[in-house]
């Protein structure tokens, strides 16, 4: 059976132990030469990014996220090992891992290191889609001559490089598809090299549970579960179209996953359909005062992230999720495509003025939607409001200011509410 | 109740009705039209709550009565009788159905109790007077173009109807604007009309009222009070709330010191503009004009999907200028004029930009300029 020593990256065909090394990290499977479809994940890595920066840090359990009323956005192995999980409230966490240090996200590195990664996987192929900072599909079909290496080898090289070079580590995923590639970085993690072939994948689907599905959340679980499906097994005694009837478009989706079959490419440069950015408060609150500076703040980050990308917004979206955790959601077409931040936030407040609810609420969100070039937006002046033209040209001499000097240059006093 | 009327009397007269009442409705009596026949003519009357038409038509009536049915079915089968039928509407109170008979057509519809039927309640109205119908025509037509449809700026959702001064006195104004482009429509103040209290009539409103203005001979009785106005003729009354808001102080929108004066025939204006604007994919079509001695550009340049260009001769004897503009803001604009030249005065290209009829002050339209 083909097999890979990860740690050197010799190939051989006999062994449990690499013949060279004697590592008994090795991935052996009879298609590992054949499979072209990989998923990288790394492992925890906030925290690990969190650990390179601060040695001291390396042999602690290390938590990161955000304050008191905040939740857990990655734990390290350490901390996972006393039951810490992502998105875990961060009072049970310190309840199960009391000695855990917590570290607020500093996403500006965790952005510079992700690009690091990436780097790495643009050598590897073309075609790498994202899905966040620190995972990403890569489709190497055809690449085997260009490299002199079948995939698995790239792969292996990849997150070896990744650790000796960065010092991060991962896992990869390799497949036949998207789905399975996604399926097999999380069986063995962390530093895992995990395949599913062609030939097993019945096999090996039969009794996992549904839930494994990327994009089955609690709701499709809870519909699935009704319909009495819960395995895959369950799901292959159902005719295609009762699937379909049942729950439409998943059903067709859900009725191929459950052979193995998933025919989404690769896609990278998936298009960006909306910026967003949300905010879970400390405090529940429902003063007018306080989520306006919030909505100012978002606004403020949407704005920078729609300005870097060079897009902008037609339609509005402000998102308030009550302390019942009911969620609002109000949304305003403009007449024209915007990107400043002060038109997000003044449509934002009008919204939030006509709303009708008092709260509390336990978190507030802002996006823009329907984008388009940003050469579309903001051309037009409003009769009504003459200043809101000087407004523009204030903001955007503010962003050249905060260019040069920083972000902290120059706010407006509205941010310190 | 039991009545006889003119397929085509009748037909004029539920179709007024009809069209206020709101396609999607959750209280089924707003579905529905009030039908009242007494001595020798018959009503119709429909409401959304915000507007009430009421439209009395000659019939000959054998039982006085009233009853409630559904104002679109009505519609559609008087619309499908044959012209020139005798129709009979008939309601005996206890089987609870209307029944229609036209020929050898026989119909029958489910009622609702008349009493159910929500009258709007009158209001006392403080201006009272008479405009000739072309009059209102004019004010309404040439400003509804203007009227915002953003729910946000709920008090621009009409035109605002109010008594200013003008350079000859004073006049009855019509103002509607959008934020991006506006239309104030000036006619002599109609006797009875100073002290009207300045409202602003809902779009909707200024749609049905429009239908009461066909007739150039037409003088219309119109009240106004500060929550309600009301439109007359001999045959309909439609009556409506006013936004309640405050229209914004629109004087100071309108540029006075614009210098830069361009003449040009509105009609070939509008083609060109019209023209040019056909290859921009972007959802604002953005014109670009540049001026020069008695010489006009249009272009459009949109980079994914082609650019053009057209050259018109004009009056214009100012400094070099280029200003861009949204095409279907200009076409708005250009096809309020029927008479003379249009005259476009500018300031900057960042500045809003006039535009009236020949030096006709008492129509004039201001747009927003485009970045371009």
């Amino acid at each position: 059976m083909p097999a890979i020593c990860r740690d050197c990256l010799t190939t051989f065909e006999e062994g449990r132990r690499c013949p060279t090394c004697r590592s008994p990290r090795v991935t052996a499977h009879p298609e590992l030469f054949q499979l072209t479809i990989a998923h990288m994940d790394c492992d925890a890595f906030y925290a690990s990014v969190e650990k390179l920066d601060n040695p001291e840090l390396r042999d602690k359990p290390v938590i990161v996220g955000g304050g008191k009323r905040g939740v857990v956005s990655t734990a390290c192995y350490l901390a996972r090992i006393k039951g810490v999980r992502s998105a875990m409230p961060m009072f049970q966490a310190l309840k199960l891992c009391p000695e855990a240090v917590v570290v607020h996200g500093r996403m500006q590195r965790y952005v510079e290191v992700s690009r690091q990664v990436r780097a790495m996987m643009d050598e590897l192929t073309p075609v790498v889609e994202p899905l966040s900072l620190d995972e990403a599909f890569m489709d190497l079909t055809g690449t085997a001559r260009l490299h002199g290496a079948p995939p698995a080898v790239m792969l292996a090289r990849l997150v070896k490089r990744m650790r000796d070079e960065i010092g991060i580590t991962g896992s990869i995923g390799l497949s036949h598809n998207k789905f399975l590639a996604k399926v097999a970085s999380d069986l063995d993690k962390p530093r895992g090299f995990s395949v599913i072939g062609a030939a097993e994948t019945g096999e090996f689907l039969r009794d996992k549970p549904i839930r494994m599905i990327w994009g089955i959340g609690p709701a499709a679980q809870e519909s699935l579960d009704r319909a009495g499906i819960r395995t895959f097994n369950d799901l292959l005694r159902w005719e295609k179209d009762d699937l379909i009837h049942r729950f439409g478009g998943m059903g067709d989706r859900l009725w191929h996953l459950a052979r193995g079959q998933d025919r989404r490419r690769v896609s990278p440069n998936a298009p960006v359909k909306s910026i967003s950015k949300e905010t879970t408060f400390f405090e529940d609150t429902g003063n007018t005062d306080v989520l306006d500076g919030h909505i100012w703040r978002l606004a403020e980050q949407v704005s920078d992230r729609a300005k870097a990308k060079g897009m902008a917004g037609r339609v509005v979206t402000l998102k308030l999720k009550r302390a019942s955790h009911k969620l609002l959601t109000r949304q305003h077409q403009l007449h024209q495509p915007t990107q400043m931040a002060d038109r997000i936030y003044r449509t934002c407040r009008a919204l939030l003025d006509q709303l009708g609810d008092e709260g509390p609420y336990r978190l507030l969100g802002v996006g823009i939607s329907h984008l388009v070039d940003a050469s579309e937006a903001d051309r037009e002046g409003d009769l009504l409001d003459p200043d809101a033209g000087r407004r523009t040209e204030a903001e955007r001499a503010a962003d050249l200011i905060r260019k040069k000097f920083g972000k902290d240059a120059i706010i407006k006093g509205r941010a310190l509410r | 109740m039991k009545f006889s009327i003119e397929r085509a009397v009748l037909l004029k007269a539920v179709a007024q009705a009809q069209s206020v009442v709101e396609r999607r409705n959750t209280i089924p009596i707003l579905a529905n039209v009030l039908i009242e026949a007494e001595g020798d003519s018959v009503q119709f009357r429909a409401t959304d709550l915000d507007i009430e038409v009421v439209d009395r038509a000659p019939a000959k009536v054998e039982r006085a009565g009233a009853t409630t049915v559904a104002a679109v079915t009505l519609n559609e089968i008087v619309r499908k009788l044959p012209d020139g039928a005798l129709v009979t509407l008939a309601e005996d109170g206890a089987s609870g159905r209307l029944t229609i008979e036209a020929g050898r057509s026989n119909f029958s519809l489910a009622t609702l109790p008349k009493e159910d039927f929500p009258v709007m309640a009158s209001s006392d109205y403080q201006t009272n007077f008479s405009a000739p119908a072309p009059m209102l025509r004019r004010l309404f037509d040439k400003s509804k173009f203007a009227i915002s449809t953003e729910e946000t700026r709920y008090y621009l959702n009409g035109v605002y109807m109010h008594v200013s001064e003008a350079d000859g006195g004073k006049v009855l104004r019509c103002v509607a604007t959008d934020g991006h482009r506006l239309a104030r429509i000036d006619a002599d103040l109609p006797e009875g009309a100073d002290g009207m209290p300045g409202v602003i009539v809902p779009r909707k409103t200024v749609g049905e009222l429009r239908k009461l203005l066909d007739d150039d001979e037409a003088q219309i009785a119109v009240s106004v009070s500060e929550t309600k106005v009301r439109f007359a003729t001999p045959d309909i009354t439609l009556i409506s709330k006013v936004i309640d808001g405050t229209f914004p102080d629109y004087s100071r929108v309108i540029p006075t010191g614009n210098t830069r004066r361009l003449e040009v025939d509105a009609a070939e204006f509008a083609k060109a503009v019209d023209r040019v604007a056909t290859v921009s994919s972007e959802r604002s079509r953005a014109v670009k004009l540049s001026l020069d001695e008695d010489r006009l550009i249009l272009s459009v340049n949109a980079p994914d999907s082609g650019a053009a260009e057209e050259e018109l001769a004009v009056a214009y004897g100012d400094e070099r200028l280029e200003i861009g503009f949204n095409a279907k803001y200009l076409l708005e604009i250009a096809s309020q004029v029927d008479r003379e030249n249009a005259v476009f005065l500018f300031n900057s290209s960042g500045d809003p930009t006039l535009m009236r009829e020949g030096n006709d002050t008492s129509a004039v339209y201001v747009v927003m300029p485009m970045r371009v």
